[in-house]
């Protein structure tokens, strides 16, 4: 394989971001750790919707599920054997899961490929559906995960939720996960593969004409963006160290398709921008929040504004700037230099 | 009545296509009525008629759109009634559409190297993972591409979006991603619609071209009698689903009753 410009200039890139993060303690706060660790999860969470909704076109509102059941997956497998016996105070935990105990990688794998399994029962039924059909249906399936969850006590300790998960999800961690999540779906995005899912997407009926089993891709994109998102769920929940069915409602769905739709749908670059500007908007908009002294009146704080001013602000995206900030455009050397270039002259 | 047979009829044994008493019906709406027709290999043949008479609907049940509910398509030496589009594409029949199918977001070469994607042996794990078998198969399918872009008048325009094309330039590049599945026979409907005389001309030499460039057998849906006449061998006249006429272009040029659907009684008596 010969390497160019771009591919040299990525590698390096990516190496010194990873030097830059593996010495982070020793310039940056726990807090600012804490959101860098948010932004990594975050843009797997965001790569791995737009495979499904910008490149395949299948509009899945059903993502917090899969997250939920790759958050959970991975926790049953991370916890330590006394630790679940204690924490199962509703219902006894049944075997298998009782027993299991792996390291934190394979935990992870783990939830991606559970995460992977369920959206492939899923896809069968559903993706037979289109547009908005599709998207109602795969909502609906995502609350049935959450409520299984809720109920199947012996497996997940229901309501109660699992707390006390081990934090190996580190920054590098992250970080490391990120980047495997956008090699994997940037190498299979800009192959010819890729254009058979973007062709799936704009013309079905002209896929299938070329001799292109549209289900067969549809459910195979189907499962590796939900394989990424319980890889992404993993993270979470070994970076929150706790959770519970509640906070895989749809408000998760919405986060991750906001990040998608602002960073632009078709655009990998874009999902990681649109990902990183949100999550760090959304920690920095947490001081309209507080009690405010204008002088002349006094604001009382006013929790939630921010999503309000969120609201906002995406009205204005789809007002404005329909197809995000990029579009189905990538973000490469080639164009940055080109920028350079230009501004110079 | 079905399947009247002229002296000058294709032979039905040799034919790489052969439909027999086709119907196909849309609730009580018979779009196609018992139509047989056989296309030999290596032809250039056409089915005209006026609006509405069903030669769409037959393009979609030979690709395999709608399953006949009476009568069988055979095609190579197979029935492929029943069969998926994209299985019969793979057995190597492609198709173009009367309104342009192009992902208009998409360049000119991955338009084409969609096509080529029927024919590729890499499975798709070996993406990520950059296999040399995959690499090698993946360099291949942009060459094919280009190669297949030139051949078109493309060659200038690899990287323009399918949907900035001018119309002519669209309807070739569909032709071009229908020759990337690699096909023995291919259907082009209504290939000059919305096109000028000289594009039209032009279209003429290149149907012919590709013909013998790549080995095919051609079969089109066709209003614009210039074409028809000019290119094909053998025509079959439809009305109201059923076949009124078929022979070779001079035949059916002639024939009254073909004269008599085109322009109707009144016309036809004046012609006459």
């Amino acid at each position: 394989m010969r390497l160019n410009r771009g591919a040299i200039l990525n590698i390096a890139a990516m190496f010194l971001l990873g030097c830059l993060l593996w010495q982070a303690e020793s310039f940056l706060g726990d807090y600012q750790i804490y959101i860098g660790k948010l932004i990594f999860i975050n843009i797997i969470l965001a790569l791995s919707l737009n495979l499904i909704y910008g490149f395949t076109g299948l509009f899945s509102l059903g993502h917090a599920g899969f997250i939920a059941v790759g958050a959970y997956v991975s926790a049953l497998c991370i916890l330590a054997p006394e630790q679940k016996e204690m924490m199962w105070i509703l219902e006894p935990i049944i075997w298998p899961f009782s027993e299991l105990f792996t390291p934190f990688w394979a935990s992870v794998l783990a939830g991606g490929v559970a995460a992977a399994i369920f959206a492939f029962f899923i896809a069968v039924p559903v993706l037979r559906l289109g547009d908005d059909y599709l998207g109602i249906a795969t909502l609906g399936f995502a609350e049935i995960i959450r409520v299984l969850i809720v109920n199947a006590t012996a497996v997940t300790n229901g309501s109660l939720g699992i707390k006390g998960i081990p934090s190996h999800a580190t920054l590098l961690a992250c970080y490391g996960w990120a980047l495997f999540t956008l090699i994997v779906l940037a190498r299979l995005v800009f192959s010819n593969f890729g254009n058979v899912l973007r062709c799936i997407r704009d013309n079905e009926i002209a896929a299938s004409v070329m001799g292109i089993n549209v289900f067969r891709y549809k459910v195979l994109s189907f499962c590796i963006g939900a394989f990424f998102a319980g890889v992404g769920g993993a993270l979470l929940g070994s970076h929150l160290s706790t959770i519970d069915p509640k906070m895989f409602n749809f408000l998760l769905t919405f986060n991750v398709l906001m990040f998608v739709v602002a960073g632009g749908l078709g655009s990998l670059t874009g999902s990681i921008l649109g990902a990183t500007v949100i999550t760090i908007l959304l920690e920095w908009l947490r001081a309209i929040e507080e009690p405010m002294n204008l002088g002349f009146v006094e604001l009382p704080g006013i929790p939630g504004m921010r999503m309000v001013v969120f609201s906002l602000v995406l009205l204005a995206i789809i007002l404005y700037r329909r197809e995000g900030i990029m579009g189905t455009r990538e973000l490469t050397w080639t164009r940055i230099f080109a920028f350079l270039r230009r501004h110079k002259a | 009545m079905s399947g009247f047979v002229l002296p000058t009829a294709p032979d039905y044994a040799g034919a790489l296509l052969l439909a027999r008493d086709v119907t196909m019906r849309f609730g009580g709406v018979t779009a196609v009525s018992e139509l047989t027709l056989a296309v030999p290999q290596g032809s250039i043949v056409g089915v005209i008629g006026p609006n509405g008479a069903g030669k769409t609907t037959l393009f979609n049940v030979l690709s395999g759109f709608y399953t006949p509910q009476e009568g069988d398509v055979i095609f190579a030496g197979k029935s492929v009634r029943g069969r998926k589009p994209y299985d019969i594409c793979r057995l190597g029949m492609a198709r173009t559409f009367q309104n342009i199918r192009l992902s208009q977001q998409m360049s000119v070469l991955e338009n084409i190297m969609v096509g080529c994607h029927v024919r590729r042996r890499c499975p798709w794990w070996m993406a990520p993972l950059g296999l040399p078998s995959y690499c090698r198969e993946e360099a291949d399918i942009a060459r094919k591409g280009r190669q297949l872009a030139e051949r078109v008048n493309l060659g200038d325009q690899l990287h323009e979006k399918a949907g900035s094309l001018p119309y002519g330039a669209q309807r070739r590049l569909e032709i071009a991603r229908a020759l990337a599945t690699e096909p023995r026979l291919l259907l082009l409907d209504e290939p000059a619609a919305g096109m000028n005389p000289q594009e039209s001309l032009e279209l003429m030499y290149f149907i012919r071209h590709i013909r013998d460039e790549f080995d095919l057998t051609i079969l089109l849906i066709e209003h614009d009698m210039k074409v028809v006449m000019g290119v094909c061998q053998y025509i079959w006249v439809m009305e109201y689903g059923a076949l009124i006429a078929e022979g070779g272009p001079e035949a059916v040029r002639n024939n009254p009753v073909v004269i008599r659907a085109y322009l109707g009684e009144d016309m036809a008596v004046q012609h006459a």
